[in-house]
């Protein structure tokens, strides 16, 4: 199967049962592949008018108490923005794939980029932390979409896919019941005894108890600067708290799904770090290198955001060089330079819808 | 229960507001509807009309400008025996017109009632797609130059399928707002109303002006005959409840040994329509009963009846890195298109690379072994001139074998297809 369709797999698999998409390639397949499953289950898929409605059903399903997801594209994820910022500060539960494509704009429709990797982190009005993972095959595709569930159920917050048309229309072969998944998470509803207040966290740190728009206890959602109690407030001490919650509530959790694959080798001096399709061939760099007798070593990072700085710190700790190669021109390559001021860090990028090959990653590595 | 407006937070609109009776009349409409708090939902948009949702002890849905029907939409889809309603300004029903039409065709039950006082009352009285072209507004001289659309007229045309207009001092608002509530399917109910804070100041509206000018409109009578049909949500469960579960993807076990155990690259360059992309897929499955690991890269343009095709077979007997072929072992030439899209590869192939060249494409010239497969005189169409090469090849025992092959087309397909698929297969000659 191809990535999308894991994607499509991993979803029903977590209990989604609410998808509404717009139709753009290369995230096309997963709409339908939701169309052929999710009806028959007694689930929804919409096709929305545009994204922006696409995005909006899946907020107004997810407050009804669904799991919901929708998936597009670059041009897409730039009319998500407005609804990103809605569910990133209302903390509504949502999983975005983004099967990213060749930019700017409508760029090309059928070539890859992982050129949506800064975007997606900033791409809301107010600049709070968002979840993203990143794919490298179509097995990933399947267990990071489940993973993407349990994060936006438990942190109520969108959770990206960002995935690549590279691996989302690439087929390959994979074993789904081989995969180990964590077991499913449910947004947990209040402790009894108190009145429900719908922005009420149990702790700075996490996000609210969850009750659904039509239960029995009438619950207010808001995308206004609100109060726990879910009206609009002014209180500037109220609302700084909940602002800090909305980034603590992930920043302090990122250690717990630092998603990755690390290949140590001793006597390395270089560290190659990568993400999506580029891990692929980073993966034979690392195994032509180990036989050639210059090792070096290899993290594969699945968790982008929050960026997981103490996974990178440690893994990076005995090396004095990191090659970052990732599918644009220099974006995540930013963080590491941030986090690793000590390091040597080189570059390297493509951004003509043609793979990173193992090749370059060699001369990358080897002409310092 | 008397009421059920919030008592701790009492409307807040302008003196002399028709927003403040479109309020009461709603609140009237639900407690003769007998509806409690938790059996609706009142989703705002933004504006004044986006105040609403606070006003009332009832479940609550407040989002951005224009997009309230969008999570309207979603909220009675997940739960279809909750009342959803909409309020919305002149305002919302500009920007978010694609949704407004997108209801009125879809037919979901769910009511918008538009709270249309013809600018927009809370930045400061701009036009908006109701202000009418002699109105002085903040906008200037811009309305001069747009026709106010009527909301009406525009939904029944959409096919809404229950659209009304009233004056927000009509006497029985409150049971126009209840009959719209009521109608099983979209209802989309125009109020007209007075902005005092920005729109009386500088043009003349008063209830007798608002009741004169609705009785020169076209008119309107709730329902539109011609637009009745079944609720949408009924609708779409009725059609899902008669579609099989999909069932979990098929696995392939390993049954034969492959030709050869070791990575091999396959590119298969040919035109839309020569079914290239589904010969790839046959080829992995052929890799899946040799207990290869595979994967299949495919590259096409965006109007697919026409231009290149191309996809890139590898197998493996380990886990595959590199999804990008870098020296193919195969390469199948089927089209001119496709061969000149790739010419580049041509010459990275070596001497133990085979090229299989379809008839009257010219390939560029290069080391590796060219086998010219003569389907013209075995009267092989240029559409199965894909499958026929994979058959050459088996025949050849290059990366897959006859056995490999037929046992990945009883998988892929059925009946006629898979009967004349064999039959083809079978009469590929190669020499």
């Amino acid at each position: 199967m191809e990535g999308n369709e894991a994607v499509a797999w991993g979803a029903v698999a977590s209990g989604c049962r609410f998808f509404a998409g717009y139709p753009i390639t290369p995230a096309t397949t997963i709409f339908n592949t939701m169309l052929k499953l999710l009806p028959p289950l007694g689930g929804v898929c919409l096709q929305g008018e545009d994204e922006i409605a696409s995005m909006g059903y899946c907020l107004g399903a997810s407050m009804g108490g669904m799991k919901v997801m929708t998936a597009t594209s670059g041009p897409g994820i730039s009319l998500y923005s407005e609804h990103i910022s809605f569910a990133i500060g209302s903390e509504i539960p949502i999983v975005i794939v983004d099967v990213q494509r060749l930019g700017p704009s409508t760029g090309s429709a059928t070539r890859g980029a992982d050129g949506d990797i800064q975007f997606l982190r900033w791409g809301n009005s107010a600049g709070l932390p968002v979840i993203v993972l990143a794919p490298v095959d179509v097995g990933d595709c399947y267990f990071l979409t489940v993973n993407a569930f349990n994060l936006a159920e438990e942190f109520r917050c969108p959770v990206f896919i960002a995935s690549n048309k590279e691996i989302a229309m690439t087929r390959e072969n994979v074993d789904l019941d081989a995969i180990d998944l964590p077991e499913i998470y449910q947004r947990p509803g209040p402790p009894d005894g108190k009145p429900f207040m719908p922005f009420e966290a149990p702790s700075d740190n996490s996000a609210p108890y969850f009750l659904p728009i039509g239960g029995d206890v009438i619950v207010r959602q808001t995308s206004s600067t609100h109060g726990a109690d879910g009206y609009i407030t002014t209180d500037s001490a109220e609302i700084a708290r909940i602002q800090d919650r909305l980034g603590n509530k992930l920043h302090s959790a990122v250690k717990r799904f630092s998603f990755h694959e690390f290949y140590p080798e001793e006597e390395a001096d270089t560290l190659v770090l990568t993400y999506g399709i580029t891990a692929r061939a980073a993966r034979d760099v690392y195994r032509e290198k180990k036989h050639s007798g210059k090792p070096v070593s290899l993290l594969i990072q699945k968790t982008l955001w929050p960026v997981p700085e103490a996974l990178i710190r440690e893994k990076a700790e005995h090396v004095q060089r990191v090659v970052v190669a990732e599918m644009n021109l220099g974006q995540y390559v930013r963080e590491i330079q941030r986090i690793l001021p000590d390091k040597t860090v080189d570059f390297l990028g493509r951004m003509d819808g043609r793979l990173i090959s193992p090749q370059q990653i060699m001369e990358a590595i080897d002409h310092a | 229960m008397h009421s059920l407006l919030n008592a701790d937070r009492p409307p807040v609109f302008c003196p002399g507001c028709s927003h403040d009776r479109i309020t009461r009349a709603l609140d009237r409409a639900l407690l003769d509807m007998g509806l409690k708090g938790e059996d609706l939902v009142i989703v705002s948009d933004i504006g004044c009309s986006g105040l609403f949702d606070t006003f009332f002890n009832t479940h609550a849905f407040h989002g951005l400008h224009g997009r309230a029907l969008t999570y309207a939409t979603g909220l009675k889809m997940a739960r279809p025996e909750l009342n959803v309603i909409v309020t919305m300004g002149d305002g919302g029903l500009g920007i978010g017109g694609a949704h407004v039409l997108s209801a009125c065709r879809r037919n979901l039950d769910v009511t918008l009632l538009v709270l249309n006082n013809f600018n927009f009352g809370m930045t400061g009285g701009q036009f908006s797609a109701t202000t009418p072209d002699t109105a002085r507004v903040g906008s200037g001289f811009l309305n001069q130059l747009e026709r106010p659309l009527d909301v009406c007229r525009v939904a029944t045309s959409a096919g809404a399928a229950y659209a009304q207009r009233c004056s927000s001092y009509a006497k029985n608002l409150s049971k126009e707002i209840e009959s719209a509530v009521r109608f099983e399917g979209f209802s989309i109910l125009d109020i007209w109303g007075i902005c005092p804070g920005r729109y009386t100041k500088r043009n003349r509206l008063t209830p007798q002006i608002i009741e004169e000018s609705l009785a020169q409109m076209p008119s309107v009578k709730a329902p539109i005959p011609e637009n009745q049909r079944e609720e949408y949500g009924r609708h779409y469960r009725n059609l899902a409840s008669e579609l099989r579960p999909v069932p979990p993807p098929k696995k392939i076990e390993a049954q034969f040994d492959p030709p050869e155990r070791q990575r091999k690259d396959v590119m298969i360059l040919g035109s839309a329509g020569q079914r290239i992309i589904t010969a790839g897929e046959i080829l992995c499955l052929a890799g899946l009963f040799a207990g290869l690991q595979t994967t299949q890269k495919n590259e096409y343009n965006i109007t697919v009846l026409r231009g290149p095709s191309i996809t890139e077979v590898i197998f493996s007997p380990d886990k595959i890195g590199y999804t990008g072929i870098r020296r193919p072992d195969v390469v199948l030439a089927l089209s001119r298109e496709g061969v000149a899209r790739r010419k580049a590869v041509f010459d990275s192939l070596d001497n133990t690379a085979l090229v299989i060249q379809a008839p009257g494409v010219a390939v560029p010239s290069c080391k590796a072994k060219i086998h010219t497969a003569d389907f013209k005189s075995q009267k092989i169409k240029s559409d199965d001139w894909a499958l026929a090469a994979l058959a050459v090849l088996a025949k050849m025992n290059r990366v897959v074998h006859t056995e490999m092959l037929t046992a990945a087309l009883k998988f892929r397909f059925k009946n006629k297809i898979l009967a004349s698929s064999l039959e083809l297969v079978e009469r590929v000659k190669i020499d």
